[in-house]
């Protein structure tokens, strides 16, 4: 089997500008819709109290709205996510009620005049029956600290990549690698916010994961890039490029597609846990695709890119003695 | 060219066999057992224990598979699998006839899950993965230790010595105040406070002096070493820690996990318990403890109570309630504090068989104690619980004799009331203020249904993943299968060896793991069908392609590495389960996409010396769809037509 038939190269840089000015306009658009609307951050971030309940029979929402609504806490969000049996409540941080009390008074709220058994963690009986199945809470200042060590991993995550790619490759590369995967960081996160879905730990996790994986696609255009260089002796850069992500557009797609079918995996049967962590990151791949061929590469030809910056003349031994290897 | 030497076939057979034999324990099913142990060093753990645990089951019926004694663990019985009704009903019997009802004595007994892993591997360290709380269920509390409480609590410790020391030396002061850490004294003579500042220092090594004032008002202004805050701080954790450690043990709840994070904060997870509640009201006691002398009660002194409960409180006094809902007026100024307490525990007087509370002191709370209370035997001492500011009168014996370092509470008490007070002084021995800033509870349920999910998801993810590539590259592809599989073991088994918790990011780290450690796999045969297309002879693809993608495979893991370890530094709780895994996976990747693979290409095609395909599906030629038919496009065995 062979889904790539391509008989010559495609000519990707001809239409560099068009695929620049929509890679921007998606770019602002996220930005705007982070900017206006803001990401839905989960409580890990915001700080609170989430609770997960399970009813014996559909549970009655408008009570259990009602009952959240008379711990008078604000904010309270009262959804079912699953099945209508589950119930998920979310209550802000309350000043001067602690998390126990907190998490204990919702649950009587809850349960009204069915008796609660000793455990604290269930009450009433047989089609009566409510299970606390999880409670979460975070405080303040665990919150604050959650936010501000996942902006670090971030910086760090980025400078790591820059550093690495500076080093290996040039830092032309570097730049124009870094600014397409944050163009996809930004996009997941634009998405996120767009549809309110909830940020939370694992989606962070989601989105720094795609970052160190989508340079990948970089780094093999780069490296397609860095040996075209020394083989097609009389090309231009621009067909240097066409030719290098023609070459490797069968390999970006499929190990995307691969890696995607275990996502895809993950979002059918992992539950609403992983539900917006394989969500994060099928938008991560999808864009991953898009921004290393159309996005990168261009960035790398306007940064401008050249045979000499690659192609090193001190390496020219060991060149000359992989060239003649690679040639049949 | 394709050709390993034997010793790395030896590397990759050993692997694999490493990796089953650390893989297989996870297969092995966990069955509910209870175990039966002690942290009193006077119990013993002993083959009559194990016999008269045995007798206990098997008199009531309660049928269970295996019993044995392991002499540092206790006595563990095993029930069948999914009997945790037996399991339970195990419980019970056990704390009527070896505690005798009380959920606290001499035994301490625990619902554990067992894994029935055959104990010659347990011995070779053979373990099944350690599953984290969202996998197993269970509690997780963050609690953060309020050190300024801590370091002001020792400052009003410092400031009673200051006062005792000055009027033992007879050195004449004007008073001494105590403001938050600082304590200052005041003198009217020079000499004086050179006398006092000597004889402090002399003391105690760990105040800093500094004098204050002129003239008249002259001063000494005392705080703490930078180092002795340091020490006392983690003096102060640790006690904590201890404390909590205790308090958990006693409900019988097994494998806690109680670790320092930073320099002020307690993690404290318990899996699989069933009563969170229970446990977070034991936890989230974080009170402090004195010992004051009782001003005035309705019998004795009552008008003055009279008095205070209509709003005229005379100075340095205090109302409070107290635990039968009448009111007491308590001195401000304490006797003791719960940090001179060593223990308390519930027990029996052996004159009348009475349920009694023993405590026992330090050496300085006894001495103050026997000095106190010689002069006030008759008068009543209240037991007092200081909890967010909120002070509550556990109880207030009266004082029979003068006390020492061991004395007992006794008086009208159910066992039950007993072992509560006896853990409530206990609680009083913390050392600073605790407050929980971070809770995860989740039920067993639900960590049955979670593992279900991640499980579902690594086994149809990797089931999709190896039908496409095994039908994209043919035998190439099923050689990928292999070694991805291989991945999947190994990892398993280094998790497995590690210890490393596993939590539901953790499982959906493996696989995204597997989901992005196929793209070597992709990279070799996308690689070799090129150099195949470019007209290579196989062999030689095979050598070129491997070659040719390494680089690549090192770039793309260093840069999902890097990923990884900033995830791992930066991450906490769930996203550090999720980096730990992703890391490990990236390195057992590189292991079995290109060592292991090319192992197994090796085997199959390298021996041949005129090897004229591979079967790694169609190579797909420009210039052949003008030369060749359309049905060979389709053809599952690229021929090199060179």
């Amino acid at each position: 089997m062979e889904f790539f038939r391509i008989k010559r190269d495609l000519p990707f840089m001809k239409y560099a500008l068009i695929f620049n000015a929509i890679s921007l306009i998606t770019f602002l658009i996220a930005v705007g819709a982070l900017f206006y609307k803001g990401l839905h951050y989960g409580i890990d971030f915001t700080g609170g109290t989430v609770a997960e309940l399970r009813y014996a029979k559909p549970a009655d929402m408008t009570q259990a709205r009602a009952a959240v609504e008379s711990l008078k806490t604000g904010e309270a969000v009262v959804q079912n996510f699953g099945t209508p049996q589950d119930v998920l409540v979310r209550l802000p941080l309350v000043q001067g009620v602690t998390n126990a009390q907190m998490s204990e008074n919702l649950f009587r709220a809850l349960c009204g005049s069915r008796t609660i058994a000793d455990t604290k963690t269930a009450c009433g009986d047989g089609a009566e029956k409510i299970e606390l199945t999880r409670v979460e809470f975070v405080g303040p200042q665990v919150g604050k600290e959650l936010f501000e060590s996942g902006a670090l991993a971030l910086v760090l995550v980025i400078a790591g990549i820059m550093l690495y790619l500076a080093i290996r490759f040039e830092w032309r590369f570097a730049v124009a690698a870094i600014i397409a995967n944050l163009h996809d960081i930004i996009i997941i996160l634009g998405l996120f916010a767009i549809f309110g879905w909830e940020f939370n730990l694992p989606v962070l996790a989601g989105v720094l994961a795609i970052l160190g994986y989508s340079v990948n696609e970089s780094v093999v255009i780069a490296d397609r890039v860095r040996e075209n260089f020394r083989k097609m002796r009389k090309a231009s850069v621009d067909e240097v490029i066409d030719n290098a992500i023609t070459s490797t557009i069968s390999r970006t797609i499929i190990t995307h597609g691969s890696t995607q079918i275990m996502v895809l995996a993950m979002l059918f049967f992992g539950g609403e846990t992983l539900h917006y962590f394989a969500l994060a990151l099928t938008i991560g791949i999808c864009f991953g695709i898009y921004s290393s061929v159309l996005v990168m590469a261009p960035l790398v030809r306007w940064l401008g890119t050249s045979r000499e910056n690659l192609v090193k003349p001190e390496t020219k031994p060991k060149d000359a003695l992989e060239a003649e290897k690679i040639l049949p | 060219m394709n050709r390993y030497p034997l010793w790395k076939y030896l590397i990759m057979i050993v692997a694999v066999v490493i990796g089953l034999f650390y893989t297989l324990p996870n297969i092995f099913p966990q069955v509910p057992a209870v175990q039966v142990s002690t942290n009193k060093s006077a119990v013993k753990l002993d083959a009559p224990l194990l016999d008269r645990v045995e007798k206990t089951l098997k008199g009531a019926g309660v049928s269970f598979t295996s019993s044995e004694l392991d002499p540092a663990n206790g006595v563990h019985i095993r029930f069948a699998k999914g009997d945790t009704t037996g399991q339970v009903k195990a419980k019970e019997l056990l704390l009527k006839d070896l505690n005798g009802g009380a959920p606290e004595g001499s035994y301490i007994i625990a619902l554990t899950a067992e894994s029935t892993t055959p104990h010659w591997m347990q011995n070779l360290n053979a373990k099944p993965m350690a599953l984290g709380l969202d996998l197993r269920g269970g509690v997780h509390f963050l609690m953060q230790v309020d050190m300024k409480g801590a370091l002001e609590r020792a400052a009003d410790r410092n400031a009673a010595d200051i006062r005792s020391l000055l009027r033992e030396k007879k050195i004449q002061y004007g008073g001494v105040d105590k403001a938050g850490e600082t304590i200052a004294v005041k003198f009217s003579d020079a000499a004086e406070r050179e006398k006092a500042s000597r004889a402090l220092t002399d003391s105690n090594k760990d105040l800093l002096l500094k004098e204050d004032g002129a003239a008249q008002d002259l001063r000494v202004v005392i705080t703490l070493k930078e180092e002795a805050k340091r020490k006392l701080a983690d003096s102060a954790i640790e006690q904590n820690q201890k404390v909590l450690g205790n308090r958990i043990n006693a409900l019988g709840l097994t494998e806690p996990i109680i670790q320092r994070q930073g320099a002020d904060r307690i993690v404290i997870q318990v899996p699989g318990a069933s009563d969170p509640a229970r446990l977070k009201d034991v936890i989230g006691r974080t009170g402090t403890l004195e010992l004051r002398m009782v001003e005035a009660d309705n019998q004795k002194n009552s008008g003055a109570l009279l008095a205070a409960q209509s709003g005229n409180v005379p100075y340095g006094t205090e109302l409070m309630n107290d635990r039968d809902g009448g009111q007491i007026l308590v001195k401000k100024q304490y006797v003791i504090t719960g940090e001179r307490i060593n223990g308390a525990e519930p027990a029996f007087d052996g004159q009348n068989n009475q349920p009694i509370v023993r405590v026992s002191t330090d050496g300085q709370g006894a001495r103050i104690l026997r000095e106190v209370t010689g002069q006030n035997v008759g008068n009543r001492m209240a037991i007092v619980l200081i909890e967010k500011g909120k002070p509550e009168v556990i109880t207030a014996p009266t004082i029979q004799s003068e006390l020492g370092s061991n004395f007992q509470i006794s008086g009208r008490m159910t066992t039950r009331e007993t072992s509560d007070i006896a853990l409530l002084i206990r609680s009083g021995s913390i050392a600073a203020p605790m407050e929980i800033i971070e809770e995860r509870t989740v039920g067993p349920s639900l960590g049955a249904e979670n593992i279900e999910r991640g499980f579902n998801s690594v086994l149809w993810g990797f089931v999709a993943l190896a039908a496409f590539i095994c039908v994209y590259y043919m035998v190439m592809g099923l050689i990928s299968t292999l070694a991805l599989s291989v991945n999947l073991l190994l990892l398993i088994a280094i998790l497995s060896m590690l210890q490393a918790t596993l939590t539901l990011p953790g499982i959906a780290a493996i696989a995204l793991t597997l989901g992005m450690a196929i793209d070597a796999n992709v990279l070799i045969n996308e690689r070799i069908r090129e150099e195949l297309r470019r007209g290579l002879k196989p062999q030689e693809a095979i050598s070129a392609g491997f070659e040719h993608a390494w680089a690549t495979i090192l770039d793309s893991n260093i840069t999902t590495l890097i990923a990884g370890l900033a995830l791992f530094m930066f991450g906490s709780g769930p996203v550090k389960g999720f980096a730990v895994v992703h890391c490990l996976g990236i390195l057992t990747s590189m292991f079995s996409a290109v060592f292991f693979s090319r192992g197994i290409v090796n085997l199959v095609y390298g021996a041949k010396k005129k090897l004229e395909s591979i079967s790694i599906g169609t190579i797909w030629r420009p210039d052949s769809v003008v030369t060749r038919n359309a049905a060979a496009d389709d053809d599952v065995v690229a021929t090199n037509s060179k």
